[in-house]
């Protein structure tokens, strides 16, 4: 009678210890650094685990610029043909900017990764259409978004990192479909890897970063009557708020005080920075990432043929400042206004 | 002569089953031929059955085993029939109520359907199991306290499944079913009501969950620390205090200046255990209900205090006319 029910007992025990074991693996190792923020005893404090943020740091190291060549000299627009957008550049610094872009964006294959060697000018390779229209990208941000970006500024490095495609992008992403007549595929309700694995939304992007849908939830009188939000529309603001977090690699408290989520009067600042940020991302998504959907190879589209967009990630790499706040662009003046 | 007075058993009984006392007339079987398992006797009595099952146990066990299908088939669903899927996001997997356009309606099955009778279903098994209960313990002879107690925690239950989306209005401000899916819906309700820390009942309900703990562990400490002195006989010391009760009132008497007795100690668990649901669930009633956001609300109040300002003023940028939003 014991014996099989003891060896049951035993099973469950080890299957305990293995589930045990599987939850903690995937839970942080101390040390946690605490960095206090707001005022004292209000836990407004950001973690860091100083193991990872020795490899952030690494990860984040900007390469060296090329020396910058006087503005002197025939204008690229005059030397070259079908130049487009730099076309006010002098010859030397439309160079130097062609060499740091294959560095930044195609190290591996260099200038053929966008150009036809045998003829520069043409138009052929989709990468080249793509590149152009990243650069008017670029200079918008710079002149356009310092709401976001400030003096700091982006280069295409910003994203690429040498990656011919920036490591964080998105496609729209509703979910496994299920199975019709059950539980309806609602966009959550399996792990979502943008929104710290937890169950919430797993696209949190189309609504809010490509729609502008309404994200505050929270209601502004204590009582009843003045805000319909439902428990649902909240998951989905608390998921692109998870994504955010995770984004950035800091807590909620970055930008909120997290007792009075809503209240501005209690945000620290870097919240309008953000709100800034939400308004650009919708922006770039919306006039430059979708539009350049047709120039794309069906490979480089997502499982629904939509192109590739960009979200917080996608610049900030998991750091609160992308590249810690060194500015690339102060080395670049052809990024950072707009050309005519 | 085996000692009795650690933390772990160290004393294991071993006689023949127990039967049980005469049960009155009507009352079904107990089934199962008793055995005795020694790893059990470690964490409690070795004895295993004879079982009661009963109208009441039965019906319940058919209810729940219905809802504990409907939930798991509707989770393999949604992961197209996949075990190892199913295995894998288990975790994640969720059964969610409807949305908010069907309001109190009945919804589709796809659309939260199934989550209703999924609802219904494990509504009833726990509420005949409460019948079980409450039948069994007066079948014994006993009060029917442990009864009370699981009522309060099953007020707590209809309260955010049934009666708060009832005076809601819709269906949707109800749990769904799924582990993660319903820890992150407990997240968003306390960010969609404005932060449940300054619920003065959610407040009451975690003093007294913790209270619960803290009792339980005082009292499970104080009998183990006199059982030497016979305190493990605590029932006959409610009347006849021996020395154990007098040391044990004693100790408590030098190191905090007040002692329960053997018997009020008693009192003072159940009533902080049912306190937590009980008080719980008021503060999930009010919520939506009567007040829609607690932070505002515990600023009104006074019980929100506010905070030196340490960062830069922000304002709202919606609010400001810079016309950067686009």
């Amino acid at each position: 009678m014991n014996t099989p029910i003891q060896a049951a007992l035993a099973a469950v025990g080890a299957a305990v210890v293995v589930v045990g074991g599987m939850l903690l693996a995937v839970t942080e190792r101390p040390p946690i650094d605490g960095i206090q923020r707001g005022f004292r005893g209000s836990g407004l404090v950001q973690l860091y685990n100083p193991r990872f943020l020795a490899d952030k740091e690494a990860e984040n190291v900007i390469p060296a610029s090329l020396p910058r060549l006087p503005a002197a000299g025939a204008k690229a627009g005059v030397v070259y043909k079908n130049v487009q957008v730099l076309k006010d550049v002098s010859v030397g610094n439309f160079t130097r900017l062609m060499a740091s872009m294959s560095t930044w964006v195609a190290p591996q294959v260099g200038c053929a990764y966008c150009h036809d060697v045998n003829n520069m000018a043409s138009d052929a390779l989709y990468t080249k259409v793509v590149a152009r229209r990243m650069i008017q990208m670029v200079q918008h941000i710079n002149s356009d978004w310092k709401t976001h970006v400030a003096e700091t500024g982006v280069v295409c490095y910003t994203c690429h990192r040498g990656n011919p495609v920036p490591k964080n992008i998105w496609f729209a992403d509703p979910g496994p479909e299920g199975t019709p007549g059950y539980t309806p595929a609602v966009g959550k309700n399996h792990p979502a890897t943008v929104a710290g694995i937890t169950a919430l939304p797993l696209d949190p992007f189309t609504p809010f970063l490509l729609g502008d849908q309404n994200i505050r939830v929270q209601p502004t009188e204590a009582l009843p009557g003045t805000d319909n939000s439902s428990i649902k529309q909240t998951e989905w603001t608390y998921s692109l708020m998870m994504n955010f977090s995770q984004s950035l690699g800091v807590n909620c408290d970055y930008c909120h005080n997290s007792r009075a989520f809503r209240d501005w009067d209690q945000s620290p600042p870097q919240r309008a920075t953000a709100w800034y940020g939400i308004r650009m991302v919708r922006d770039l998504n919306n006039n430059y990432l979708v539009p350049l959907t047709p120039v794309f190879p069906a490979s480089r589209l997502g499982p629904l043929g939509d192109g590739p967009k960009v979200y917080c990630a996608t610049c900030h790499n998991g750091v609160y400042k992308p590249l810690f706040g060194i500015s690339m662009a102060k080395d670049f003046p052809e990024l950072t206004t707009v050309s005519k | 002569m085996p000692e009795f007075q650690n933390v772990f058993t160290r004393v294991q009984v071993k006689g023949p089953s127990h039967i049980g006392v005469e049960l009155p007339r009507g009352s079904w079987e107990r089934t199962g031929k008793p055995f005795h398992l020694y790893l059990l006797g470690l964490i409690g009595d070795a004895q295993i059955g004879p079982i009661y099952l009963g109208f009441s146990g039965i019906a319940s066990a058919i209810c729940g085993f219905i809802a504990f299908e409907i939930i798991g088939l509707n989770f393999l669903a949604s992961v197209n029939w996949s075990p190892a899927q199913f295995v894998r996001q288990l975790f994640w997997l969720g059964l969610e109520p409807p949305a908010p356009a069907y309001g109190l309606h009945i919804p589709p099955l796809a659309e939260g359907g199934w989550w209703g009778i999924a609802g219904f279903f494990l509504t009833a098994s726990i509420l005949l199991w409460w019948v079980r209960m409450y039948r069994r313990a007066a079948a014994l002879g006993l009060g029917s306290h442990t009864a009370w107690a699981f009522a309060s925690a099953i007020w707590l239950y209809l309260v955010l499944g049934f009666i708060r989306p009832l005076l809601m209005g819709c269906w949707c401000e109800s749990v769904p079913f799924g582990i993660f899916p319903h820890l992150d819906w407990t997240a968003a309700f306390s960010l969609r009501y404005g932060n449940l820390f300054y619920n003065p009942f959610h407040m009451l309900s975690i003093a007294f969950l913790y209270g619960s703990a803290v009792i339980f562990a005082m009292h499970g400490g104080t009998v183990l620390a006199t059982t030497r002195f016979g305190s493990e006989r605590e029932v006959e010391q409610i009347v006849d205090r021996g020395t154990a009760g007098e040391r044990a009132a004693l100790f408590w008497r030098w190191t905090m200046g007040f002692n329960a007795t053997f018997e009020s100690i008693h009192r003072w668990g159940w009533w902080f255990a049912v306190l937590v649901t009980l008080t719980g669930g008021i503060g999930i009633l009010l919520t939506g209900t009567v007040v829609d956001n607690w932070y505002l609300w515990g600023v009104k109040h006074g019980i929100a205090a506010p905070w030196p300002n340490v960062f830069p003023p922000v304002v709202d940028p919606l609010t400001l006319a810079t016309g950067v939003g686009k």
